[in-house]
């Protein structure tokens, strides 16, 4: 069984420009909806409360919520908690409010609904947590970056590097982006997520880099678009079974790891799709944009291939 | 040309099966246990205690899978395992009867545990021990506190303790005239004329050789001004964190929890993490424990005791009652509190051989100590404690004359063994700088159980996935990249479990993402042996080409991953740290499977076969010439 009867060499390049301007457009879009819209962080970013309640009885879940929405919040969580009579409440930071006072009158509401319920605990995570964790997530993209341009910048050449790294950037944008415009809860899973992303797509970047270098040594007399138009069908099969493959696991924890994992395979599913995208079209083209040559990858021709194939 | 010498099927081979008996103990899972410790610093646990647990034990006709002494440090523990919770459960109660016959005075702390239930022949490796994986809070159940050491507190009572301790210099080298206070952080003395501050400068210098004086004139009087220098600040820091940490674990110790977590986190913060631990509020109440001590006087004029008589309390007096429960009317003015307390040590009086707590006080508190006896010869002098928030008179002696020195003798209807207690509560009981707990997190055991099940599940259905794809679409090279697959796996878990790894939710869902990205390197060679085959290259050729071409590939692609790993391990914290751990050690197991165990079993298949015309990777498409 092969997917993939590819008779000729497909002129991916040949619409770069117009994919390209897709990619700006997204690019800016997603940038527009993280301004404009900002994140639903969970409570690790934003700190916040979490109350634990004790009913004498089986805990009407659906009763708490219309408590605690008429308490004016619209952002919180009610779910059980060890037994069907404890109810875990979450709620985010309120401006002005200390955490004793917000959960003094969740609980005074509560009592008034039912008054047999009792108060267990009270948790909270403290801002100055949240700031960390953002102030840390930034630095990881940074090094990411930093070290992802160098070791490529080494391993092949700088405009590869850089573009390697813009397509990248790219897909953790559009991803952000995401999260963003539907609003989907960001926690440090799904920060874990696009981190890892990142890893992920330039992975496939380089893949196809190694093939566009490797071309260059066995068509000699082919110009630069066409060796990245045979690169990329070249690797097309691969990169579509091994996304596949991966993609496989990310829906298995999509629709079985439960609630903690679903917004991560959700980022690691927008981030797959985007890393295919972005390093067939973002990347490579701009390597091509940015002039990439011959004589920039084959430094100088030491080795002969042993069986050397002229034509494609 | 595809053969192996043997020394690299054998190392393969030793891979997989030291693999799979670190991989093992994952599997048996973990027994209920209960653990027997000491409940007091004067309790010893010896080997005996084993033979007493089992006696108990088997006069109950309670059926145990073995138990266990173990020395750690100076702690014994003795540890015996079940079959089931509800024997668990009524060998604690059997137990806690048996061991501690008095319950308000406990001797031995009887807890719940779970211990790895391997086979026994593991224990005989001993130090290759294989040991299961360590689960995070998020997949047992437990309980997590971040807490934040103010560290300013810690320096408070520093320049507090410098003061005075340049006060009795300076009365020491009597040289009059001097005041020193703390005037935030700093120390100030002020001094009657530049002649007397510059004799007092060149005695601190020598004296305090932490602080850094500079001179000054204030009204007309000279003063000194003494600043701690950068690294004793940084000594006070660290002590203050070092001994809070300590007291910390001191105190869970008495919880009896199986393994707690107490580490510092950055230059001020102390992550401590109980896992089984349900009770939220006991185990806040054991964290946020200071015992201290606070000496006050005693009124006992005929006011006060018509007051005690009638059940009401006077203004200025606090009511409490000492170890007899015979109340007690004391004033709220407190004289010395602990903080002035430089030790506490058990021992005997040496005339009545009445068990005492001996107090050895600071410079201040003993100057302080010495005027308030001066003052009070024949009146009655309260020695309190104060143990979560609640007071109680140790003592309440009668003064007989001024004590000065600084060394006070404690001593009252005290056993030997309260004797103990009380002056290692006084010593090791507080916290060198106040805590707060900025971060907080409980998880059930029921959604730690369920965690598990999602994250084993989700991994499971997806390599099945996956495998049945790469088998139909590779057939016999899709049999052996599963099976890199697996052995990938394999590899992983076993270095998980011998680093004592701690796995989470991330983790489990790195190792899923980690298999899925891990089928790459598989898909990259047979891809590349098809393409091969594809060009004309005989079999054999194919695949040593295959291997040798991908291998580039695979090396760069996993190199830049494996930077994205690194930063993710440098700046992650909590779950994303876990994720990071777990996506590091899986690209190097997966080069490895892929590249050296794949490898191994194509040869070991192909390699014999002189003459090859066919490889089982599934129809190899080829375009028309033109």
């Amino acid at each position: 069984m092969e997917f993939f009867r590819i008779h000729r060499t497909i002129p991916f390049m040949r619409h770069a420009k117009v994919l390209n301007a897709i990619s700006l457009i997204t690019f800016v879009l997603a940038v527009f909806f993280i301004i404009t819209r900002g994140f639903h962080l969970s409570i690790e970013f934003t700190g916040g409360t979490l109350m634990e309640v004790g009913y004498k009885q089986t805990a009407q879940l659906d009763e708490v919520r219309s408590v605690v929405t008429k308490l004016g919040y619209s952002d919180f969580q009610v779910q059980n908690f060890g037994t069907s009579r404890d109810v875990m409440i979450r709620l985010p930071l309120a401006e002005g409010q200390t955490s004793a006072t917000q959960s003094e009158t969740v609980i005074a509401a509560l009592k008034q609904a039912d008054p047999s319920v009792e108060l267990r605990r009270v948790e909270f995570v403290g801002p100055q947590i949240g700031e960390e964790l953002v102030h840390n997530g930034l630095m990881a993209l940074l090094v990411v970056a930093l070290g992802i341009m160098v070791y490529l910048g080494l391993r092949f050449e700088w405009k590869f590097a850089l573009a390697g790294v813009v397509a990248n950037l790219h897909d953790v944008v559009i991803i952000l982006g995401f999260f963003a415009f539907f609003q989907w809860e960001f926690s440090l899973p799904v920060l874990a997520g696009v981190l890892a992303v990142l890893g992920y797509s330039v992975n496939e970047s380089v893949v196809i880099m190694d093939r566009i270098r490797e071309n260059f040594r066995k068509y000699r007399r082919a110009d630069v678009p066409e060796v990245i138009n045979s690169a990329i069908t070249q690797t097309i099969s691969r990169t579509v079974i091994t996304h596949g493959s991966t993609q496989l696991m990310v829906l298995s924890m999509f629709f079985f790891g439960g609630p903690s994992l679903h917004y991560f395979a959700l980022a690691l599913t927008i981030g797959i799709w985007f890393g295919i995208y972005s390093s067939v079209f973002v990347a490579a083209a701009l390597a091509m944009w940015m002039g990439v040559k011959r004589e920039d990858l084959i430094k100088a021709p030491k080795k002969v291939e042993e069986n050397e194939v002229e034509t494609p | 040309m595809n053969r192996y010498p043997l020394w690299k099927y054998i190392t393969v081979l030793v891979a997989v099966v030291i693999g799979l008996l670190y991989t093992l103990p994952n599997f048996y899972g973990e027994s209920p246990a209960v653990q027997v410790s000491s409940a007091k610093a004067t309790v010893r646990i010896e080997p005996a205690m084993l033979d007493r647990v089992q006696q108990t034990l088997d006069e109950a006709k309670l059926q145990s899978e073995g138990a266990y002494f173990e020395q750690n440090g100076p702690q014994g523990t003795v540890r015996a395992r079940f079959p089931s919770t509800d024997v668990q459960l009524a060998a604690r109660d059997l137990l806690e009867r048996t061991l501690n016959p008095n319950p308000a005075d406990p001797q031995y702390t009887v807890a719940l545990n779970l211990l790895p239930a391997s086979p026994a022949w593991m224990k005989t490796l001993g130090f290759f021990e294989p040991k299961p994986m360590y689960l995070g809070l998020d997949l047992r159940g437990g309980v997590h506190f971040l807490l934040q050491v103010d560290m300013r507190g810690a320096l408070t009572a520093r320049y507090d303790s410098m003061a005075a301790d340049m006060r009795s210099a300076l009365r020491q080298d009597r040289i009059e005239g001097a005041s020193v206070e703390r005037a935030g952080n700093t120390v100030v003395a002020d001094f009657a004329d530049a002649a007397t501050r510059d004799r007092a400068l060149s005695m601190l210098r020598s004296r305090q050789p932490d602080l850094t004086f500079s001179s000054r004139e204030n009204n007309g009087r000279a003063e000194l001004v003494g600043t701690l220098s950068e690294n004793a600040i940084t000594t006070v820091q660290s002590s203050a964190l070092r001994q809070n940490i300590n007291t910390l674990h001191n105190r869970i110790n008495e919880l009896g929890v199986a393994e707690p977590v107490i580490q510092q986190q950055g230059a001020d913060r102390i992550v401590v993490q109980l896992p089984g631990v349900q009770d939220v509020a006991k185990a806040k109440e054991l964290l946020g424990r200071t015992a201290t001590l606070e000496i006050r006087m005693v009124d006992d004029s005929p006011a006060a005791q018509q007051a005690l008589m009638s059940n009401t309390v006077p203004f200025g007096l606090e009511r409490f009652d000492d170890r007899n429960g015979a109340p007690l009317l004391v004033r709220r003015q407190v004289v010395l509190t602990g903080e002035n307390l430089q030790d506490a040590q058990p021992g005997r009086d040496s005339q009545t051989q009445q068990p005492t707590v001996n107090l050895t006080l600071d410079s201040k508190g003993a100057r302080i100590f010495r005027d308030v006896t001066r003052d009070n010869v024949n009146k009655r002098m309260a020695i309190l404690l104060f143990e979560n928030g609640r007071g109680e008179v140790v003592t309440a002696p009668v003064i007989r004359t001024e004590i000065a020195g600084g060394q006070v003798q404690i001593s009252g209807s005290m056993t030997t063994q309260e004797a103990a207690d009380t002056s290692l509560l006084l010593r090791a009981g507080s916290l060198a700088a106040p805590m707060s707990i900025i971060e907080e997190r409980t998880i059930g055991p029921s959604l730690g159980a369920d965690n598990i099940k999602k994250g084993f599940d989700s991994t499971l259905y997806g390599f099945v996935a996956i495998a049945i794809f790469m088998i139909v679409y590779y057939r016999l090279f899709g049999v052996f990249s599963t099976l890199g697959l697996a052995m990938n796996v394999l590899l992983l878990l076993a270095l998980l479990s011998m680093l004592q790894a701690t796995l989470t939710l991330p983790g489990i869902a790195a190792i899923a993402l980690t298999l899925g990205m891990a089928i790459d390197s598989n898909v990259l060679i047979n891809e590349r042996i098809r393409e091969e085959l594809r060009n004309g290259a005989t079999p054999h050729q194919a695949i040593h080409q295959g291997f040798e071409r991908a291998w580039g590939t695979i090396l760069d692609s996993n190199l830049t991953t494996l930077i994205v790993g690194l930063a993710l391990l440098a700046f992650g914290t909590g779950p994303v740290r876990g994720f990071a751990v777990v996506h590091c050690l899986g690209i190097l197991t997966s080069m490895f499977t892929s590249v050296v165990g794949v490898r191994a079993m194509v040869n070991f298949w192909y390699g014999r076969q002189r003459k090859l015309d066919k490889l089982a990777i599934g129809a190899v498409w080829k375009p028309k010439q033109h």
